[in-house]
């Protein structure tokens, strides 16, 4: 079986989550002799290609796989990725008619006009940042237009793209080639910001690739009714396929902790979705009770600057540390600093750093509203909001070395039965199955 | 009877953190960012102590006993001159032998503990008259707060310590209608004689002058014209303006070198120190200032140090552990708590932005309050372990 598969990143260089499982997923499929063709916007060349091969989007020129190409399959492409083509042509006060002169003129021209006009502005190389920075969108569509391209060369059985970014990189290679579309959901919009927030250009992106998958992946259950409730897709379309971690390369961290106190921990983004509010007030419940204790918050966001007035004003500012963005070692060093470890998400598709903590031996403490509360059953599990809850098992954790103990051994076995090679299984089965429904 | 010209410089450079981060809590005790600290010392030792130190010893010769001014140090300054520049140690020593400078008293770690321990407040100032005598000879008379801040209740206890005359800020808001040209005294204590800044003559040069573009005869018409009704203008401001705050390109110091005789010849003033100033004049009324006032920004009270929630847990945890510092009774501990109380730490965090910001964001190492206040906290977290441990209290289990 051979996988064309969109991404937006792969390590060693990762803004976040999604360029590790990509990595991972694409290593537990290799495993099952699955090949992969991984495609991403800016590769640099120096990313792990044992188990994939990589194409650099930014090396692909549209122009040149259209000129080995006659001009009717053209025509037909143009006819297949017209849906996504970019609506610049906006012009501001015209009476009514000029405006049906215009759009006239415009039904008269000919398909090769439009391609010579097109040619322009996708012909060449594009480079892209392969960020998420001010013209993403720009980058999203440009992206589709090359996955055409890729998938016009290619050989592949299975078309496979994660998350919105690259969703119209795999419609436009599912019209040019006719193979099925499997898109993975790792995050929705719901998980970025409140309901009544969400970006209204993102939604339409994920609504149009659900719509379009023949299957859809998501990392959890909690993802997958998600995809069902909010997008409004066909439930047997949808499968959760839990994310797993790669532990291969984990090394544990000596360190010299300065303090002797108990480290509980929170590591993450300081936004909305990952309830840090919740982990203060929890924190002030048991400071109460105990003063042997000490709370971090590693990591920055849009909520940084209230969290450290919250706790300025609730007067625990010396038990209570912030720590700013942590980066490399410093993340396994705040791991290895740690006695209890705390996600209080308030949505989490899925939520990989509880792992990484329980392979740590660190004990933790999880919100039943985040993904990976499916797959664990050794860590702590309570609502996010319920801050009674999350004090009792902080202190819990902290008083009763039994708890601890064996909340830690247990996580770590746990943990490491976790294997991308199972969850490529799954995969497997998703895209045979999507292949099956096409013929 | 005479009218007099009282001018007060201060001098104070803050011991800046270095960049202290949590893992550093308990592994590390060193706080301080000496390289910083050492290389604005030197630029600001160059551009305005020297020169400007240079330019009034030359007006004392100049003039002799027609010209004094008067200087507050901060122990802190004093420390940093004797370890980075003792040049400029050397050349306040020369000033002070000439008979024609006061030095004045104030906390030696430039704090805030007026506004928080009586006791702690004692035992800086009597720190700093120690090293003041130590530097330049003579005991202080004259007492100034940090950042003039005062309150009748401050005053009562300055008075208490022995000192007859204390400064503060003329602020409109405790004076009224009543003018800052007098010499007032305290509301509980009367023995105690309070100068009152004049502001806008103050701020004319200090924040101004630049913009103001004032010769110094313009100047000494507007101290004429202010003297009509007056007993004494004092003249407070930052000894920084000369060169830092307002740079040598602006003619600040042509400007000073010229004012003694403009004002000596075109005024019915007299250049004298502010003990000679409360000596000479009579007090025309107690006044009253329930609430500690300041001369910092347009409110003129602490909100600049202790105006938010980040300031004031920052300020409370650092006094709730004087207790433990005095009973630990060590040198490098009570060293270190006297530096974490210097007021500038506390300025860092100011949020206010939109007023005096300009003001605060110049002096400022930190790009937000935020990063002041986790930076300071945790230095105060390693601190506070040191302290336990001097005292070796064993610990809650």
């Amino acid at each position: 079986m051979k996988v064309l598969m969109f991404g937006w990143e792969f390590p060693p260089h990762i803004a976040g989550g999604l360029g590790t499982a990509c990595y991972g997923l694409t290593k537990g499929l290799a495993k099952h002799d699955v090949e992969v063709l991984f495609v991403m916007p800016s590769a640099s060349g120096d990313e792990d290609q044992s188990a994939v091969k990589i194409i650099n989007a930014s090396d692909i020129s549209v122009a040149d796989v259209w000129g080995k190409t006659d001009i009717s399959r053209l025509e037909s492409f143009l006819d297949k990725v017209s849906f996504f083509k970019v609506s610049s042509g906006l012009v501001p006060y015209i009476d009514p008619e000029m405006f049906s002169s215009m759009v006239e003129s415009q039904e008269k021209r000919n398909r090769y006009e439009e391609y010579e006009q097109f040619k322009i502005h996708y012909g060449g190389k594009y480079k892209f940042s392969g960020k998420y920075g001010a013209n993403l969108m720009e980058e999203v569509q440009r992206y589709a237009m090359v996955a055409s391209a890729i998938a016009l060369e290619n050989d592949f059985d299975v078309i496979h793209a994660h998350d919105w970014l690259t969703y119209a990189a795999g419609i436009a290679a599912k019209k040019i080639s006719g193979k099925p579309l499997v898109i993975h959901v790792h995050a929705t919009s719901f998980d970025r910001a409140s309901d009544n927030a969400i970006d209204t250009r993102v939604f339409a992106l994920e609504k149009m690739g659900m719509e379009a998958a023949d299957k859809i992946m998501a990392v959890s259950n909690l993802t997958r009714n998600i995809v069902i409730n909010k997008y409004g897709i066909d439930p047997s379309k949808v499968v959760a396929v839990h994310n797993a971690v790669d532990f291969d390369e984990f090394k544990q961290m000596e360190v010299k902790r300065g303090v002797d106190d108990k480290i509980v921990t929170f590591l993450g983004r300081i936004t909305y979705q990952k309830g840090p509010e919740y982990f203060i007030e929890a924190a002030n419940k048991v400071l109460k009770k105990c003063d042997n204790v000490r709370f971090v918050m590693a990591g920055n966001g849009d909520l940084m600057n209230r969290s450290i007035r919250r706790v300025a004003k609730l007067g625990i500012a010396d038990k209570f540390h912030f720590t700013g963005f942590l980066r490399g070692d410093d993340v396994k060093k705040m791991f290895a600093y740690s006695d209890v470890y705390i996600m209080p998400s308030v949505s989490e598709p899925f939520g990989i750093s509880p792992l990484e903590a329980m392979k740590s031996n660190v004990p933790s403490i999880i919100s039943k509203q985040s993904g990976v509360a499916e797959v664990l059953d050794y860590a702590i599990k309570t609502d996010f909001w319920d801050i009674d809850a999350m004090a009792d098992a902080i202190y819990g954790l902290l008083k009763y070395p039994a708890l601890a103990s064996m909340s830690a051994r247990c996580g770590v076995e746990e943990v490491n039965n976790l294997k991308w090679e199972n969850a490529a299984l799954k995969m497997i089965d998703v895209y045979q199955e999507a292949i099956d429904n096409l013929k | 009877m005479e009218k007099s010209l009282c001018l007060y410089f201060q001098v104070h450079q803050p011991d800046r953190l270095r960049l202290y981060r949590f893992f550093d809590i308990g592994n590390d005790s060193q706080y301080f960012d000496e390289f910083a600290n050492r290389t604005i010392l030197k630029r600001i030792a160059q551009r305005c102590y020297l020169p400007m130190n240079e330019l009034i010893y030359e007006l004392i010769q100049k003039h002799g006993k027609d010209f004094k001014v008067a200087f507050s140090i901060s122990g802190a300054a004093l420390e940093q001159f004797e370890q980075y520049a003792p040049e400029v140690l050397e050349s306040f020593k020369k000033l002070a032998s000439t008979k024609c400078v006061e030095f004045l008293a104030e906390t030696y770690s430039h704090s805030l503990a007026s506004l928080k321990s009586e006791k702690e407040f004692k035992n800086q100032v009597k720190e700093h008259s120690a090293a003041i005598k130590k530097h330049f000879g003579v005991k202080p008379k004259a007492f100034r707060n940090t950042e003039l801040i005062y309150s009748d209740a401050i005053g009562e206890a300055v008075a208490n310590m022995g000192f007859n005359t204390m400064l503060t800020e003329g602020a409109k808001h405790i004076l009224g209608w009543k003018s800052p040209n007098f010499l007032y005294t305290n509301a509980i204590n009367p023995k105690l004689k309070l100068l009152l800044k004049n502001f806008n003559l103050s701020d004319d040069i200090a924040f101004r002058f630049a913009s103001n573009n004032v010769t110094s005869g313009q100047y000494a018409a507007w101290l004429a014209e202010s003297a009509k009704e007056a007993d004494i203008i004092n003249l407070f401001m930052d000894y920084e303006t000369f060169g830092e705050h307002q740079n040598a390109s602006t003619g600040i110091f042509e400007f000073m070198r010229a004012l003694p005789e403009a004002v000596l010849a075109n005024t019915e003033l007299k250049f004298c120190t502010p003990s000679e100033a409360a000596a000479m004049h009579q007090p025309v009324a107690p006044l009253h200032v329930p609430y500690a006032i300041s001369w910092a920004d347009e409110e003129r009270d602490t909100s600049a140090w202790l105006g938010n929630e980040l300031q004031n847990e920052a300020f409370e945890k650092l006094y709730s552990l004087e207790k433990g510092v005095m009973a630990a009774k060590d040198e490098e501990l009570l060293a270190d708590f006297r530096k974490l109380q210097e007021s500038d730490h506390f300025y860092y965090m100011c949020t206010k932005f939109f007023s005096d910001g300009a003001v605060h964001k110049y002096f400022n190492p930190y790009d937000t309050p935020y990063e002041a206040f986790i930076n300071y906290m945790n230095v105060l977290s390693d601190f506070a372990l040191r302290v336990e441990k001097k005292n070796n209290k064993p610990k809650k289990k």
